[in-house]
């Protein structure tokens, strides 16, 4: 099975380009759209059997001996070869093949992107079928499907960075899916442009590394890092500046500060988009890059505890953002911000498989919570505001219960898979020795549990806020979003039960199978080993600072809503502060986009004057000398051609005068003539 | 002897060549021509054409004057004192015909070497034979298609001259 | 002695005499006849040269040129009376209806 490796990628390809041809066919030529049927069987069933080839392409690894997991495949070269000169001085091959790599890394990640990412499309089905450009949202889906399949089943780093701009661009597509909404463009203009401005550091850390190390494919480029920086670098290096380059594409891409600020604005988009990239696919790549580029990072410690310290900085800012919004698809944005912070910071100390696996059951709760937000707002109408819901528990039992499930997930209650992920990165933090981080790591498990009680408790229970007429319209979603839900409910509540840890007895099956993929990250003296007591000790604090947060919360949003309100009056600078995000949108205007803009206005000016000016200028100087040209044809080749028939014309009037018509006139210039030629003759010398 | 002759019928040739140009009656211009006529062909004895002689005067006098003074019968022009004789360009064609004098005599004391061999004494040789014979020999001979032809040319000119003058064709 | 320059000066005086004629006269018969002075003049200088130079075809050129002349006249004279019959004049200033 691993032989059709390649059609992982390439199904959900096929998926987007017969959707989106056929479709734009259909609609350029004949104004109907395609069948909503044809186009969801056409989309789904491609990522499904995506997912298929990726269960059996996994299961078939399994079977092989653990240390020899990885298949690699080569479609075709697709730079040929350019010798080009390293900076140490010998000359290396530029020469990239399209190539996949299936290892247990690449393995987890397929699976849960084809799994839930056909989850999400069926999903969708329900949720847009009200839609004009149904078959547009799937193709655009299926798309970025392909891409995110092809950034991390890619051999080397340029084949991953195509992927990377492609889920850029699918980002962009389909946050600014409405059209309509000047507002999703904008958004999707923000991501675009943010996002860009990491690949730029990423692109530069691909240059890096191949004048540094010759070659770009992960297989002989880590091996060739491990023989080349056996130890970890102590001052800042080589390495280190490989792994800040590319850290600066991961911070665009999965939304870290200081460019995470194009998430939020994406909720723009269709809400099974926020599900797919925001929690499923895009974001993580991000994790996945650093993690598939340990043998790097785990080599510079510097750029370590700057990825530690820009994850856990983010995770506790995004959660004291979320903790204030209102709309209900914000706040899991900002969540995602700050689950994502944690998986940096898992990454940042050394803890790669810890991280890999809160990026597995993050996948689970977060598309879970995303769907069932969608599923809320899609029977409120598309309305998002919390404040403005309440007491939907009783009409949208099944989104009640799995968002429910999800939330208890996320909160890092045991025994959902929040708990177990979350506390493994913990755990790793303490053992570490960065014991602040390992502190502000409680505080924001404390955060997220409160805010995202909140969200349960302003928008299933408590006093309905919402009109009555509208509370009339509202219904359960349609069996096509609530399956989903519920299959991802059962996710996020197994599939924590893989990754368990070392005090419970029971191995670790996550750790176990991502182990090897990790044997090129340079592995130092364990640190010394705590007792089991400390990690279920830490692991009882965790649980009991998500209590409080709920306790906290509860008390807050539901019991006493008022004290809620007396809280904002006291601290009402504070609120402000934080309510409108730390003012970091308005700094970026006023420091860059603004300034960028004046740019582009100055630009536009030069383009406008100097350059059309020189265009017009250049089309008068042609009239002029057309004008000039035409003039000289008027005036001096006419009146050339007028003289020779002035001339003929003049001459013809002196020579009509021999034809007299008198016969002695004749005679006599006959003899004129002759006494002319003789005189001729005559002084010839003849 | 010769010298004598040849300067009289020289005058006698000029003379009424003259009076031909400038008579006022056509009928005395064609007699004054006929007499230049024949002086030229004494002129043409003088030196020996004797064949040359006679037909000048047979055809030439003969004919072509007779057949002139024929014309001059049937054209009825009545008034010859009244009417003027000279053309409107006669001043033109005095200058002209004089300056055709000068280019002749150029010509004529150019190659005056050339011709100064007496006329006659140089004919020892052709006085054995007739003329007459001679030219015949030389006409039936070498030049017989010439002759030929121009038989042809007075057919031709003959049944031209009929047409012409018919009064309808 | 007279020398054949003799002849020819004669053949040239007669000649311009005839050229005069042409140009000079009005009547078209007359204009004829000095046409055929300047034939004449011709004539004889071809025979005088002819005995010059011992050859006879000089003499023969002579009896041809008598002959065309003879045509030559017959077709004029023709002419002649043609145009008297339609002109009712043989002066050739008043044939003059080519006149520009």
């Amino acid at each position: 099975m691993t032989a059709y490796l390649w059609l992982i990628p390439i199904l959900p390809l096929a998926g987007f380009l017969i959707n989106g041809l056929a479709g734009l066919w259909l609609v350029r030529a004949s104004g109907t759209r395609p069948s909503r049927g044809w186009v969801y069987s056409v989309g789904c069933g491609s990522v499904f059997l995506s997912f298929l080839l990726s269960l059996l392409c996994f299961a078939e690894l399994l079977q092989m001996p653990p240390q020899q997991r990885q298949v690699e495949q080569k479609l075709f070269q697709w730079i040929p070869g350019n010798v080009i000169r390293t900076v140490s001085g010998e000359s290396a091959v530029f020469e990239i093949d399209w190539g996949l790599l299936l290892d247990p890394l690449s393995a987890v990640m397929i699976l849960f992107v084809t799994g839930i990412g056909f989850l999400i499309h069926v999903y969708s089905i329900g949720y847009m079928w009200e839609e004009e450009g149904f078959y547009r949202f799937f193709a655009y889906l299926n798309l970025i499907l392909f891409m995110m399949l092809r950034l991390v089943l890619a051999d080397n780093y340029l084949v991953l960075f195509v992927g990377w701009e492609g889920v850029g661009l699918c980002s962009y597509l389909l946050i600014g899916y409405y059209t309509h909404k000047k507002s999703a463009g904008d958004a999707a203009k923000k991501a675009f442009v943010v996002n860009r401005i990491g690949d730029f550091g990423f692109i530069i850390g691909i240059f890096w590394l191949f004048s540094h190390f010759g070659t770009l494919n992960f297989r002989e480029l880590f091996h060739r890092i491990e023989i080349l920086v056996p130890q970890p670098e102590l001052v800042w290096g080589v390495l280190s500046w490989a792994g800040l380059l590319l850290f600066i594409g991961a911070i665009g891409k999965s939304a870290q500060i200081p460019l995470y600020v194009w998430l939020p604005d994406a909720m723009e988009g269709p809400t099974p988009v926020s599900a797919l990239i925001h929690a499923a696919t895009m974001v993580t790549a991000g994790v996945y890059v650093v993690a598939r580029s340990a043998a790097i990072y785990s080599r510079a410690p510097d750029v370590l505890l700057l990825v530690a310290t820009v994850g856990i900085a983010t995770a506790v800012l995004a959660a004291t953002i979320g903790l204030l919004q209102s709309d209900i698809k914000r706040v899991l944005a900002y969540s995602t911000v700050s689950q994502l912070g944690y998986m940096f910071t898992a990454m940042g100390v050394g803890a790669f498989v810890a991280g890999i696996f809160h990026v597995f059951t993050h996948a689970f709760f977060k598309a879970l919570l995303f769907l069932g937000s969608g599923s809320v707002i899609h029977a409120m109408h598309h309305e998002q505001d919390m404040f403005k819901m309440g007491g939907l528990r009783k009409y949208l039992p099944i989104t009640w219960a799995t968002m429910g499930i999800g939330t208890i997930a996320i909160a890092g209650i045991p025994p959902l898979a929040g708990f177990f992920s979350k506390d493994e990165i913990l755990w790793k933090t303490f053992e570490s020795g960065h014991l602040l981080i390992w502190l502000v790591g409680v505080i924001v498990a404390g955060l997220t549990a409160c805010y995202m009680f909140r969200l349960m408790f302003l928008t299933f229970h408590g006093e309905e806020r919402m009109s009555s007429e509208t509370a009339h319209h509202l219904h359960e979603s349609p069996r096509s979003m609530t399956i989903p839900l519920v299959i991802l409910a059962a996710g996020s509540a197994l599939a924590g039960f893989l990754g368990l840890p070392i005090w419970t007895g029971l191995p670790n099956l996550f750790e176990g199978f991502l182990e090897p993929s990790f044997e090129t990250a340079y592995h130092g003296e364990h640190a010394a080993h705590h007792s089991w007591s400390l990690e279920v000790g830490l692991a009882i604090l965790s649980v009991a600072v998500a209590a409080a947060g709920l306790y906290l919360a509860y008390h807050f949003f539901l019991r006493k809503t008022e004290r809620a309100a007396a809280l904002q009056q006291r601290f009402a600078g504070l609120h402000r502060l934080v309510y409108n995000k730390y003012f970091v949108d308005e700094a970026y205007d006023a420091l860059f986009v603004n300034r960028t803009k004046g740019l582009g206005n100055v630009l536009s000016w030069f383009d406008e004057k100097v350059v059309d000016g020189l265009v017009n200028g250049s089309a008068a100087a042609t009239r002029i000398t057309a004008w000039i040209s035409g003039q000289a044809d008027l005036q001096i080749v006419d009146r050339m051609v007028n003289l020779v028939a002035e001339i003929t014309n003049f001459f013809s009037a002196v020579f009509r005068k021999l034809q007299t018509g008198l016969v002695p006139r004749y005679a006599l210039s006959f003899v004129i003539g002759i006494v002319l030629i003789i005189t001729a003759y005559l002084y010839m010398g003849a | 002897m010769e010298a004598i002759l040849f300067y009289l019928l020289a005058a006698v040739l000029i003379t009424f060549a003259v009076l031909t140009v400038t008579a006022s009656n056509p009928v005395r211009s064609a007699i004054y021509l006929i007499s230049a006529l024949l002086s030229v062909a004494g002129l043409f004895f003088l030196l020996q054409a004797e064949f040359v002689g006679a037909v000048q005067i047979l055809v030439y006098v003969g004919g072509i004057m007779v057949l002139f003074l024929f014309v001059i019968l049937l054209v009825d022009v009545g008034e010859f004192g009244t009417q003027r004789k000279t053309s409107r360009q006669w001043r033109a064609g005095i200058i002209v015909g004089v300056a055709l004098a000068i280019q002749f005599g150029v010509l004529l004391v150019r190659g005056a070497g050339f011709f100064a061999v007496p006329a006659r004494e140089a004919g020892l040789e052709t006085a054995r034979s007739l003329n007459t014979e001679s030219v015949g020999q030389l006409l039936y001979n070498e030049y017989l298609l010439p002759f030929e032809i121009a038989s042809v040319l007075l057919l031709v000119a003959m049944v031209g001259a009929v047409v012409l003058a018919k009064k309808e064709l | 002695m007279i020398e054949t320059s003799h002849y020819l000066v004669l053949s040239a005086i007669v000649f311009t005499i005839g050229v005069i004629g042409v140009l000079t006269r009005r009547n078209i018969i007359i204009i004829f006849m000095s046409i055929e002075l300047m034939l004449n003049a011709v004539s004889l200088n071809l025979v005088a040269l002819s005995q010059t130079l011992q050859n006879l075809q000089g003499q023969v050129f002579s009896v041809f040129v008598i002959t065309v002349a003879a045509a030559e006249a017959a077709v004029g004279l023709g002419i002649i009376i043609s145009l008297f019959r339609n002109r009712e004049t043989v002066n050739v200033d008043e044939v003059d209806l080519m006149k520009w």
